[in-house]
Order: C-alpha cells, then structure tokens, then sequence
C-alpha cells in the first residue's frame, strides 16, 4: 500500500516538475489568462460599468481556456517517450494514475490562475466581493475544468493529427461548470439567487468529474491505443 | 435468431435485404397515415394552426435523444460484449442523430419566431439541445480522424457513453429551470396534458419517424460494413504490391 503511495507521489512531483520546466515554464496559463483578460476590453471598449458585470464571466472564459489548452500535452509526451504503455503495464490502476496526474496538472495550471484572478480583476473593475466570489469558485470550479479536460486530453493521444478537435469535443461537457460558475460568482456579490444554491451544484460537478472523468480517461488510454 | 447470431456481417446483410423493403414501405404508409391525420386534426385552442409544426418538430427531438440511446447501447455492445457490428452501428447512427436534432433545432426556432416573438433564446432546453447537436459533431469528426475502424469505434464509444449525461439533463431541463420552452406534456407524471385528438397523430407521427430512423439505420449499416470491405480489399492489395 506504502509503495503505491510512493509510487504515486513520485508521478505527482515528476508531473509537476515537467508542468513547470518545459513548455514556457508554470507560469504560461496565467500569462495566457492575463493575454485573455487584457484582450476583452480592446474587443468591447473601455466601459467600466460593463466590465465589472461581465468581469466574472470573462474571468471564468479565460480559465477554462488556459486549462483546456494546457491539457493537449498531458498524455501526449509520455506517450511519445514510451513511459505511458510503462504505466499502463504496471500495477498501479490508471484511474488513480489518472486522477494524480490530472491533480499535478491541476496544482500547476489551475491554482496559478486561481491566485492571480483577484488581481485580473481588478482589471476589470469589480468590487472586492466579486474578486473574493471569483477565487472561490475559481477554486472549486477549476478541478472539475482539468478532470473533463483530462477525458479530451486522452483522446488527443490516440488521434495523430487531432488539431482542435480535442477542444471541439470537451468544451460541450464544460458548459455545465461554465454555467454555474458564473452563477455562484454573480450570487456571491447580490441579487435574489442565494450563494449557496448554485455553489453547492459547482461542488456537486467538480466531484463527479472527479470520478467520471479519470475512469473515462484511463479507458480510453487502454481501448485506444493500437 | 440471437443478437450474436447478427454478428456475422453477411447473415446480418443478408436480413437488411430481406427486412428493407417491407421498413420504407411501412415509413412511406406511417408517414402517411401520420400526415394526414396532422392535417385532419383540430387547431390549438392558443396556437391555431402553428401548432402543426408539432407534429414535425416533436418527433424530431425524441428521435435526436433516442439516436444518442441507440449509439449509447452500441458503445455498451462496443467496450463490453466486444459485438463487432456495435460499432457499425454506432458509426451509422451519429450523423442520423445530428440532422434529426438539426431538423428539431430549426423547426423549433421557426415555430418559436411567430409564437415567443423570437427565433432564439438561451434557456435550459435550447441550450442543451445546441450542446448535444456540438456533441454529434464532436463525434461525427471524431470518427472521420482514427484510420482504424475499430479503434475509432472504442474512442467514440467513451465518448458517447460520457456524452450521455447530457440526455436527462435536456429531457428534465424544463422542469429543472424556469424555461421559455414549455414543459413535459407527453411523458410526465400524471400523464398527457395534450388533448388525445393532438396526441393519436403525434404518436403516429412519432412511430413514423422512428421507422424511418430504424431504415435508414439499417440502410446506413450495410452500406459501412461493403465500405470496410472494400478498405479492406484495397489495404490487401496494396500489401501485396
């Protein structure tokens, strides 16, 4: 039992060791969070009250897509250096194996832009209420990005010449954590929904992503592969 | 004769030859039958004669949720019975599901234009629609990108299995939201709230279109299965050159 731990602690340092040495470094998803945020109010102009109503919503869009994009690789790079058919041969189930690697991705990508949306938004003009209900449910609502995200990203390594298909086909699943992300935000600063209904679903999808997501993944990665 | 009887492609060939003829004559008959009694019915108390498009766009969205159940199973025969037509049969059904939810998506908004005042609106049943139709899609392009039939037919079968929590989410969106979209009139606890002379040719109307989703299933399969022939036959040849 000892050795699984170990074993799987040592996957989740060399996942985020890799996450943060290669491929611009641990700090390209909030750098892409930051290009996303500065970007909108070039597109919509410099209106403040808008930006502070819709700040919530460009703040959820920009994580789930520095999330997204950062989950092509995940399996990709083991797969092309043989190391995933190791791990598929080995002991360990891949629904765990799965499931650390997507926390390992989630601790390197998710809880970076989770730190630094209090600061985007103030770019974008909202109260210290809204900054405080974004992180939070940023907090909650960024696992259940990576574990949706994780079922594409296994996907990715069967299809070659994939492209943006693994987007295409997980932002559809995303939209119920999109949705309600942006509910519980909005509900936390006012209005007549209370907090806690929409959040308690948020809670509610992160969990059983975190179920339905690393078994979905682990047997793609066994029934793709040639 | 068994399901796993139907496994060997010629036998099963052999049955959609037999049994095809007799499915378009029996959708040609039902669409007519169901036509016309669309027709003959009596106009909606509200709606008058819109209330029509119904008997179009109805069956259209039950068949676009039943497609999904279809490839669901297939992608159950699939991973766990290893049922080598499952994916075959997957493969056929998608785009079939995507045009019937297309078709539902379209004759809804049409009728939505005269009777809410707008073609679109983003509430809980249109919503979901739109993201299972993205979902087709996403599968549809996820079939065309694996060269290998069979391991295409596994991704896709995850992919199907996953895609269909999305199913109980549209058929109770509009009891679980305030929607624009009116609620459950036919399956719903306590029973129909359409009066029987709308129901009898919507039901019929809905039976025709399954008919003819069941036949152009059937016809959609054969035609797969002579394509993997001939890919096979060309990848032998080309071996042997």
């Amino acid at each position: 039992m000892t050795a699984i731990i170990t074993a799987l602690a040592a996957l989740f340092a060399r996942d985020a060791r890799i996450a943060i040495r290669i491929g611009g470094g641990a700090m390209i998803g909030v750098l892409f969070f930051l290009t996303v945020v500065t970007l909108v109010p070039f597109a919509i102009g410099p209106d403040l009250a808008l930006l502070r109503r819709i700040g919530p919503a460009i703040l959820w869009l920009g994580a789930l897509l520095a999330s997204l994009l950062t989950l092509d690789r995940l399996f990709a790079s083991d797969h092309d250096d043989g190391s995933l058919d190791l791990i598929l041969m080995g002991r360990i189930p891949m629904e765990i194996v799965v499931l650390t690697k997507a926390l390992a991705h989630w601790v390197t990508t998710g809880l970076p832009l989770v730190i630094a949306s209090p600061v985007l938004g103030l770019f974008l003009n909202l109260e210290p209420a809204a900054l405080g209900s974004t992180a939070l449910t940023l907090l909650i609502g960024t696992p259940a990005l990576t574990f949706i995200g994780v079922v594409g990203a296994a996907l990715a390594v069967a299809l070659r010449r994939g492209g943006l298909l693994m987007p295409v086909m997980v932002l559809p699943m995303t939209v119920p954590v999109l949705i309600f992300g942006v509910a519980a935000t909005n509900a936390g600063v006012g209005g007549t929904v209370p907090f806690a209904t929409p959040f308690t679903i948020l809670c509610a999808l992160t969990l059983m992503s975190a179920v339905i997501g690393p078994f979905a993944a682990a047997a793609t990665l066994r029934h793709g592969m040639e | 004769m068994a399901l796993i009887d139907l496994a060997n492609p010629t036998r099963f060939l052999a049955l959609v030859e037999r049994v095809l003829p007799w499915l378009v004559a029996a959708t040609v008959l039902a669409f007519a039958v169901g036509l016309r009694g669309a027709f003959l019915a009596p106009d909606d108390y509200q709606q008058g004669a819109t209330v029509k498009i119904m008997y179009i766009h109805v069956p259209n969205a039950w068949l676009s949720m039943a497609a999904w159940g279809v490839m669901s199973l297939a992608a159950l025969g699939t991973l766990v019975w290893r049922h080598p037509l499952a994916d075959v049969a997957a493969k056929c059904a998608a785009p079939l599901g995507a045009a019937f939810t297309f078709l539902a998506l379209v004759t809804g908004s049409l009728w939505g234009r005269p009777m809410w005042g707008t073609y679109w609106v983003w509430d809980a049943r249109l919503t979901s629609v739109l993201v299972l139709f993205l979902m087709y899609l996403g599968l549809i392009a996820l079939w065309r990108t694996i060269d290998d039939p069979a391991r295409a037919g596994r991704a896709a079968a995850i992919l199907t299995l996953v895609g269909a929590v999305n199913l109980p989410v549209i058929k109770f969106s509009v009891d679980w939201w305030n929607t624009l979209h009116q609620p459950a009139s036919v399956f719903r606890m306590g029973g129909p709230t359409i009066d029987v002379s709308l129901l009898i040719p919507l039901f019929v109307m809905g039976i025709a279109f399954m008919l003819l989703f069941l036949t152009l299933h059937l016809a959609a399969m054969r035609n797969e299965i002579m394509r993997r022939r001939v890919r096979t036959l060309l990848l032998t040849q080309a071996e042997r050159a």
